[in-house]
């Protein structure tokens, strides 16, 4: 999983580094500060489920089976909650601010970081939504502890890099 | 046009070339030292201890390693490269960051599939494929200074007798110069793969003396002289499509998609190095360029042999 | 202290299922198999396919360089050449070759049973299969833009906006992006595979001091694809974006930048190349020794090397950008870093060369091609270093100097290399020895095919001929010189020839190996040729870096001399 991580990292750097070069570089616009706001609900959905997720994977070292698959419930939530900001977000850019992947170059690499990162966090949801499953219908149990705590990592790193593209994105690049 | 010599390296005729190849000679002798002194060893070891051995079953003595031969041998190496890079970075700095004087030439060398198109910004000349500059001398130095770019995808301007290659990159301005010191012709050709004709995109560099320049300049500089036996042919050049993507000064024609054609006559090529420029090839190109360079941008414009005829008759007129 | 057991002979109820007969049921148990050892040879075989069809294109663009003005294909065939040449030899041929040993050795050599995650290694491996094929239907797929299929004609470095629809219609760039993007997938998760592999399953007694030298290469490469590889995957998926999507990542007419794209492919393709290189590497450090009956000169200088060109090389990408105006301090960075690089390859020369010097040397075919291989790299690496001396390169980059520069570094050192770990691993895999006679043959027609073709190379770019050129004028003075380098060509071919038919007689008619025909000294030499399915019944005990070493003197073992 380390290994795994760390490839995916070096994907989303190219992205970043992709993004901060053309930062100021866009001919027309709408640019960043003027469709930008702070996704201040979506930050705290997201990095709030991180601490969910290790209340699971403790929970379930601990033999609690139930509450682990609770808390593993209330993480899927709010990552769908994220999810579902970031789709807000995007069909009042697209829509109403006429900000398309072609318009300009802040277009052009504000959606494919965005959503990649969201990409990720569909696929951590669906891992997330799996263990879930296993928990409630009593497959799961305490000895796959090591298993669901790798998914765990898989969502700390997913969270971790919205840290890095919230700083990019929302905060250098307005 | 005396034929060009072979656009050799180690032949160069411009300061920036000659640099380059003082740097080599340093560079080349490092390394052929440090060729024979290491192949020299290894074919030393290999017949010395590769002959057959008295008692091929006894295992020769283990050597593990040596701390003192290991550290030594690592050193070398870094000291020389310590050098390298010192006399690397004294070029580096000496080329690229060579100031251009008030009075220097310039010239914009702009890159496009497959030709180039050569503009005098302060003369007011544009031109294709064809370079012409002032030979420089100690008492009259004339340096030329190049700004190199492209209107669509990457090329390299290149012409190693007289300086290193400069890539000419869309949406980036590129500067080189040169600093002829010998009258002549000297080629090149785009270095940088550029699709389909990149094998087709010669460049010459004619180095005239100072007098020849400046004549070379007020003849480019002056307007085709209009002549009354080619009416039909100019009058085709304009009512047809030519106009839109060639210039001719002094005459409607305005077009910048394809190479100026004021003095076509003038050069030596057709098609950036595709035919020699005679009024036969000339009809053939018009008539369709894609017979000397497949997939060229010019279409054939489908004329008859009489259309031809007046309109090659009125383009070799343009000298 | 116990002597190694030879043949462990297999109970039958644990006999592997390969036994079956029939050719679909053999078929189908090598299409199913996740056993390391099974996949390593596929990945070889399919290497070995990809480098055939890779030289049969070089072959017809050498036949169409040998005299200016030659139209034996036409421009855009000629363009379609060298653009799958190049990305067939290196994504096709050289990281399966490279991931294919380190598939098929490492296990053996850390003694374990199989890599960390079997399946995925299947994965990997048909992530090769289906990108290649995908690539190659692009011979005949789509309706290409001048008429012969949909291959790429963009080089195999693709820059950008050569790559942009505006100026490459059809999709054949697709096929090319695509193609890549899937083995790139597949490699990276053999490079997890293996890391995972040698960090957790390595013998007891077996520290990380104590692994063999070529087991520190794969550890290295794949660290190193792991890094290096995404960043590939990324630019890809931009241009991707470019072309369906219309984002404006390197989109020049949008204010895109061609530049971005130059940095992220050779921020992927520098290091790339030392991936292909350093296994090769990996192989001599174990050959040489074996053939020199004596141990390794300077092992931790050695593992230590091989580290620093790992990390060194991630920074010396630019290097291939010389020419494209970066300005003078980001070109002399680029220039000391690649010089840098230089001393610690340089330095396992000096190690071999040490290996070799008090030893006696055994000149069997797999050490001939490590001699071979001693040279040729001598020289690669010292035009390297004319080449990382910015100003020289400003001349010698993107014309024939570079590319006789890189062939010198691939064939006349990796696929060299290769060749000596074939002649010194197919008596394990297979249980029978190559021809020692045709191997000869095979040596020395391709050693004097190589170089008169390769040395030659070096004039044209001295004399001002760059690269990816379909024809060159008559009056330049590089006719009778690309004449000499294609005669190199029928040479090289017969070589490899010969070496196929030597492996297709051998398999069945080779001497039969025993477990150590070379008195070799590591753990995979300690089992049957070729191995049972599950490795090492049992292990001989790992005390030193050369445990047969110790059971063969156990008056004098390696462990305190290390």
């Amino acid at each position: 999983m380390i290994g795994f991580i760390v490839a995916e990292m070096s994907l989303f750097a190219v992205f970043v580094v992709a993004y901060l070069f053309y930062i100021g570089k866009s001919a027309t616009g709408p640019y960043p500060r003027e469709v930008l706001d702070l996704p201040i609900v979506n930050t705290v959905c997201l990095l709030s489920s991180s601490i969910t997720v290790a209340l699971a994977t403790r929970a379930l070292a601990a033999g609690r089976i139930a509450r682990a698959g609770a808390w593993l419930f209330v993480t899927v939530v709010l990552g769908l909650a994220f999810l579902a900001g970031t789709a807000q977000e995007w069909r009042r850019l697209i829509v109403e601010r006429g900000l398309t992947i072609g318009t300009n170059l802040f277009g052009s690499t504000f959606y494919p970081l965005v959503g990649l990162h969201a990409s990720h966090v569909i696929v951590g949801l669906v891992m997330l939504s799996l263990c879930v499953v296993f928990a409630f219908s009593g497959a799961l149990k305490a000895v796959h502890r090591e298993r669901v705590e790798l998914v765990s990592w898989y969502w700390h790193f997913v969270d971790g890099v919205w840290v890095v593209v919230f700083t990019v994105v929302y905060v250098v690049g307005r | 046009m005396t034929p060009a010599p072979t656009p050799n390296i180690f032949a160069p005729v411009s300061t920036p070339a000659f640099q380059i190849r003082e740097l080599s000679f340093f560079v080349l002798g490092i390394t052929a030292v440090i060729f024979v002194i290491v192949a020299g060893f290894a074919i030393y070891t290999l017949i010395r201890f590769g002959r057959r051995p008295a008692n091929p079953d006894l295992e020769p003595a283990q050597v593990y390693g040596s701390k003192q031969i290991e550290l030594a041998w690592t050193v070398v190496p870094l000291l020389i490269v310590v050098v390298l890079f010192l006399v690397t970075a004294r070029y580096t700095w000496g080329i690229e960051r060579r100031a251009q004087p008030p009075d220097a030439l310039e010239i914009t060398v702009v890159g496009n599939q497959w030709w180039w198109e050569i503009r005098y910004p302060k003369l007011g000349i544009v031109t294709a494929n064809e370079i012409h500059v002032p030979v420089s001398d100690a008492a009259n130095p004339a340096p030329t200074f190049i700004t190199v770019q492209s209107v669509d995808v990457a090329h390299s301007f290149w012409v190693p007798q007289l300086a290193g290659k400069m890539d000419a990159i869309p949406n980036k301005t590129n500067r080189v110069w040169i600093e002829p010191r010998q009258v002549g012709t000297y080629v090149g050709q785009c270095a940088e793969y550029c699709g389909l004709q990149h094998a087709v995109m010669l460049l010459v560099v004619v180095v005239h003396s100072q007098d020849q320049f400046r004549a070379w300049v007020a003849a480019q500089q002056s307007p085709p002289v209009e002549q009354g036996t080619v009416t039909a042919g100019r009058e085709l050049f304009s009512s047809l499509a030519c106009i839109n993507c060639h210039t001719v000064r002094g005459t409607p024609s305005n077009g910048v998609f394809g190479p100026d054609l004021t003095h076509l006559m003038s050069r030596s090529t057709l098609g950036a190095g595709a035919a020699r420029n005679t009024p036969e090839n000339l009809r053939a190109w018009v008539k369709d360029p894609g017979a000397f360079k497949t997939g060229a941008l010019m279409p054939a414009m489908k004329l008859d042999d009489t259309q031809l005829d007046q309109l090659v008759a009125y383009l070799v007129t343009l000298r | 202290m116990s002597s190694v057991p030879s043949v462990v002979p297999v109970p039958r109820d644990i006999a592997p299922a390969s036994e079956s007969s029939g050719v679909l049921a053999i078929l189908h148990d090598w299409v199913v198999t996740v056993d390391h050892k099974r996949l390593g040879i596929m990945y070889v075989v399919t290497g070995f396919v990809f480098l055939v069809i890779g030289g049969v294109e070089a072959a017809l663009m050498r036949l169409q360089l040998a005299w200016p003005g030659l139209t034996v294909v036409p421009a855009d065939t000629f363009n379609r050449l060298f653009t799958l040449h190049g990305t067939t030899m290196v994504f096709l041929f050289g990281i399966p070759i490279v991931f294919g040993f380190g598939n098929y050795l490492v296990p053996l050599m850390i003694g374990s049973r199989d890599l960390a995650f079997p399946r995925l290694n299947a994965f990997g491996f048909w992530m090769l299969v289906f990108g290649g094929a995908l690539l190659y239907f692009s011979f005949i797929g789509g309706d290409g833009l001048y008429g012969s299929g949909s291959a790429p004609a963009v080089g195999w470095f693709a820059y950008a906006p050569l790559t942009e629809r505006a100026f490459t219609p059809g999709n054949a760039t697709d096929y090319w992006n695509l193609s890549i993007l899937i083995t790139g997938v597949g490699t990276v998760a053999t490079a997890i595979n293996l890391i995972a592999t040698i960090a957790t399953m390595r013998a007891p007694g077996m520290t990380l001091g104590r692994m063999p030298v070529y087991v520190w290469t794969m550890l290295t490469v794949s660290g190193m694809t792991v890094l290096i590889l995404p960043p590939l995957t990324a630019a890809q998926i931009m241009l991707l974006l470019d072309r369906f999507l219309g984002a404006h990542y390197f989109d020049t007419q949008a204010g895109g930048s061609a530049i971005l794209w130059q940095h992220f492919f050779w921020f992927f393709g520098h290091p790339e190349v030392y991936i292909l290189m350093v296994p090769g590497f990996g192989f001599a450090s174990e050959i040489i020794p074996v053939f020199s009956r004596k141990v390794i000169f300077g092992y931790a200088t050695l593992v230590v090397a091989t580290l620093g060109i790992g990390a060194v090389s991630m920074s010396v990408w630019a290097h291939h950008m010389f020419t494209v105006g970066m300005g003078a301090t980001l070109n002399s960075f680029f220039a000391i870093s690649s010089m840098l690089v230089g001393v610690p390859t340089g330095v396992k020369i000096f190690n071999w060369l040490a290996t070799m010097y008090g030893g006696k040397l055994r000149f069997r075919v797999a050490m001939l091609f490590c001699c071979a291989f001693l040279f040729q790299f001598l020289c690669a690496g010292l035009t390297g270093i004319m080449l990382a001396v910015a100003p020289f390169d400003w001349q010698l980059t993107d014309s024939y100097f570079v590319v006789a520069h890189f062939h010198f570094v691939l064939l006349g050192g990796l696929l060299f290399t290769i060749f000596a770990a074939i002649y010194y691993w197919f008596p394990k895999a297979t249980g029978r020895m190559l021809s020692e006679r045709l191997g000869r043959w095979h040596f020395w027609l391709l050693v004097v095919g190589f170089n008169l073709t390769f040395v030659t190379m070096h004039f044209p770019g001295v004399l001002g001929m760059p690269r990816r050129i379909y024809t060159y004028p008559a009056d330049r003075g590089w006719d009778l010189l690309n004449l000499v380098t294609t005669a190199g060509v029928p040479l090289q071919a017969a070589a490899v020839l010969i070496f196929l038919f030597n492996v297709v007689y051998s398999l069945r008619h080779g001497a039969p190996a025993g477990d150590n025909p070379w008195e070799a000294w590591t753990l995979e030499w300690a089992t049957s040729s070729p191995p049972p399915v599950y490795n090492f019944a049992t292990l001989p005990p790992v005390t030193s870096r050369r445990p047969l070493w110790d059971v063969q003197h156990p008056d004098d073992p390696d462990g305190p001399h290390e």
